[in-house]
């Protein structure tokens, strides 16, 4: 008992301190509206209903978080008892929405990242003329030609997932690049030599030498890619307009003020990352402990 | 036809002389030349192939278009640098780093504090914070305030999270070391710890470069005066001026790499001591 304290005491307590900032802070930023709307109509406000009010607003400058727990309840929880689980103002709808691009987005980056991997791992000219590009692409803020790509794509009469989940391709192959070049690496020098005593060909030692050692790295790695996937994803819904997607709702509700949907969108996007990432890391634990790598 | 022809022949000449080069030794030289001219064919291809296929410059400018662009709109370029880097990045970087350093040596004092917060930081180190921009535009206005309130934020946990892990990078032996030298708090902080903190406070401060620009770019896309690159960029392509937004994209990239070396140069000049360093 003592010891689950210990580990989860000081975390329960951060998460309780930021709940009571949360509070305080939307208190703080919604008074002055609130002050400001009780003067019009000529009403002195107590302490405790200028707090009320502050909890109630329905454009508030920060919601209070059951404000946004109700918005998502009823943007997901009470849209599925109503039997409208994918409509257009469903969350559900908009998140599934950002999920596939992401998926599709993950799944090429990966592909794309290992493939270059292995190029560079085993061929010495793409080795140095590729990788310090790849090094490069990621100081650049990439992110900047997001809108291009979408309207380019669209302009090709490509539109849809595809130009979304191009960015978030792009985003997410590279901590993939850098993770599986290290990890095809791994391998020192006596393992390669012990593959080269059993006259093992290049395939051989490439599928039971090189890429089973890289496995821990490319785990690693998908983490950080799932996250920038995301990341893309949602920045790639923004130049289509506020149409579909988390990303739309954030600009939507920035369009709009609407600051509750905002807050509801971005704790969903905050969900979703937690999801996925987790599942990364549960398929981590599993694979390394069948291949019996976990110590 | 005959760009197209030109391009391919670029494209084999390039990479034979890279297949000659990779097989030499490998020196500062080669390692230079080589990314060099992959880069220096990749442009030229680029050009051929748009003038060969006949690609709408609507759709993909050739090089030397947005070579004549870039030349032509220097002014704008500069006035869309100021506010964007030099207010809004740079500004959120100093700030946000240093915050996160600030708070991460107060952390470290505290046990239980780092018990807790750590988790929490590496929690949201991974969340997808960029969506805050619309949030702190709202609350901080259009102007490059709010551009520097989205850099102080995306770049605080990475800096955080990355400054305690440093801060825990010496071992017990040379800790105690310095307890037999009766050195205080501070003393240890100063002349053990901090030092050996180094390589991974760099290690934070180049990750935040990119995020600096990423956030302060993408911040503008939610509302802005009518400067700065994130709205030039969004802008100009609804006005389909490609030339431009690559223009855009050619200064994004020169800053983004300048800062980021000039950062890594800095990592060298104060971790000379460091194995990874010497090489």
């Amino acid at each position: 008992m003592a010891g689950l304290w210990h580990r989860l005491g000081p975390i329960v307590t951060v998460v309780i301190a930021i709940f009571v900032l949360w509070y305080a802070g939307a208190v703080a930023l919604n008074a002055a509206w609130a002050q400001d709307k009780a003067k019009r109509n000529n009403i002195e406000l107590s302490f405790s209903e200028l707090v009320a009010d502050t909890m109630s607003q329905k454009k508030p400058k920060l919601p209070a978080p059951h404000q946004v727990g109700q918005e998502i309840w009823k943007t997901t929880g009470a849209m599925v008892l109503k039997g409208k689980a994918f409509s257009k103002r469903s969350l559900l709808y908009h998140s599934g929405v950002t999920l596939s691009s992401t998926l599709l987005g993950f799944a090429m980056g990966t592909a794309l990242g290992i493939a270059l991997a292995v190029g560079i791992v085993y061929n010495r000219t793409m080795d140095m003329s590729v990788m310090p590009w790849v090094i490069a692409s990621q100081t650049i803020p990439i992110l900047a030609i997001a809108p291009m790509i979408i309207v380019v794509l669209n302009a090709v009469g490509i539109s849809g997932l595809l130009p979304k989940a191009v960015i978030s391709m792009y985003l997410s192959f590279f901590p993939v690049v850098v993770g599986m070049v290290k990890g095809l690496r791994s391998p020192d020098h006596m393992q390669l030599d012990q593959m080269k005593t059993w006259s093992a060909t290049d395939g051989q030692e490439f599928w039971k030498l090189r890429l089973p050692s890289s496995m821990p790295y490319l785990f690693t790695s998908l983490k950080i890619a799932m996250a920038a996937s995301l990341v893309g994803a949602i920045v790639g819904e923004l130049p289509t307009g506020a149409i579909a997607g988390l990303g739309a709702r954030l600009l939507g509700g920035s369009y709009y003020g609407q600051t509750i949907q905002i807050w509801s969108a971005l704790i969903t996007a905050a969900a979703l990352a937690a999801a996925l990432v987790g599942l990364i890391g549960l398929m981590q634990t599993m694979v390394l402990k069948r291949m019996g790598m976990v110590r | 036809m005959i760009w197209v022809i030109a391009g391919l022949a670029i494209w084999a000449i390039g990479w034979w002389t890279n297949v000659m080069l990779a097989r030499r030794p490998k020196t500062r030289l080669t390692g230079f030349a080589v990314p060099a001219i992959f880069g220096i064919t990749i442009l030229l291809i680029w050009e051929c192939m748009v003038r060969g296929l006949e690609i709408s410059p609507v759709l993909l400018p050739p090089p030397s278009m947005i070579a004549v662009r870039f030349a032509g709109s220097t002014g704008i370029l500069w006035e869309d640098f100021v506010q964007t880097v030099i207010k809004g990045a740079l500004s959120g970087y100093i700030l946000g780093c240093g915050a996160a350093f600030l708070i991460a040596v107060l952390i470290d004092r505290y046990p239980f504090l780092q018990r807790g917060l750590l988790p929490v930081g590496n929690f949201v180190a991974a969340l997808p914070i960029i969506g805050m921009a619309p949030i702190l535009v709202m609350w901080f206005g259009f102007d490059w305030q709010s551009k520097a309130a989205v850099v102080v934020v995306m770049v605080f946990f990475p800096m955080l999270v990355n400054t305690v892990q440093g801060l825990q990078a010496t071992d017990h032996m040379q800790r105690d070391l310095m307890r037999t030298y009766a050195a205080s708090y501070m003393q240890t902080l100063f002349k053990l710890r901090l030092p050996a903190a180094m390589p991974f406070i760099f290690n934070g401060l180049k990750i935040a470069t990119t995020l600096a620009l990423i956030g302060a770019i993408v911040a503008e896309f939610f509302g802005s005066p009518i400067k700065g690159m994130g709205f030039r960029i969004s802008t100009s392509v609804g006005q389909l001026a490609l030339d431009l937004v690559w223009a855009e994209i050619v200064v994004a990239a020169v800053v983004g790499s300048a800062f980021y070396g000039g950062v890594a140069l800095l990592e060298k000049a104060v971790t000379f001591w460091h194995p990874s360093q010497r090489g």
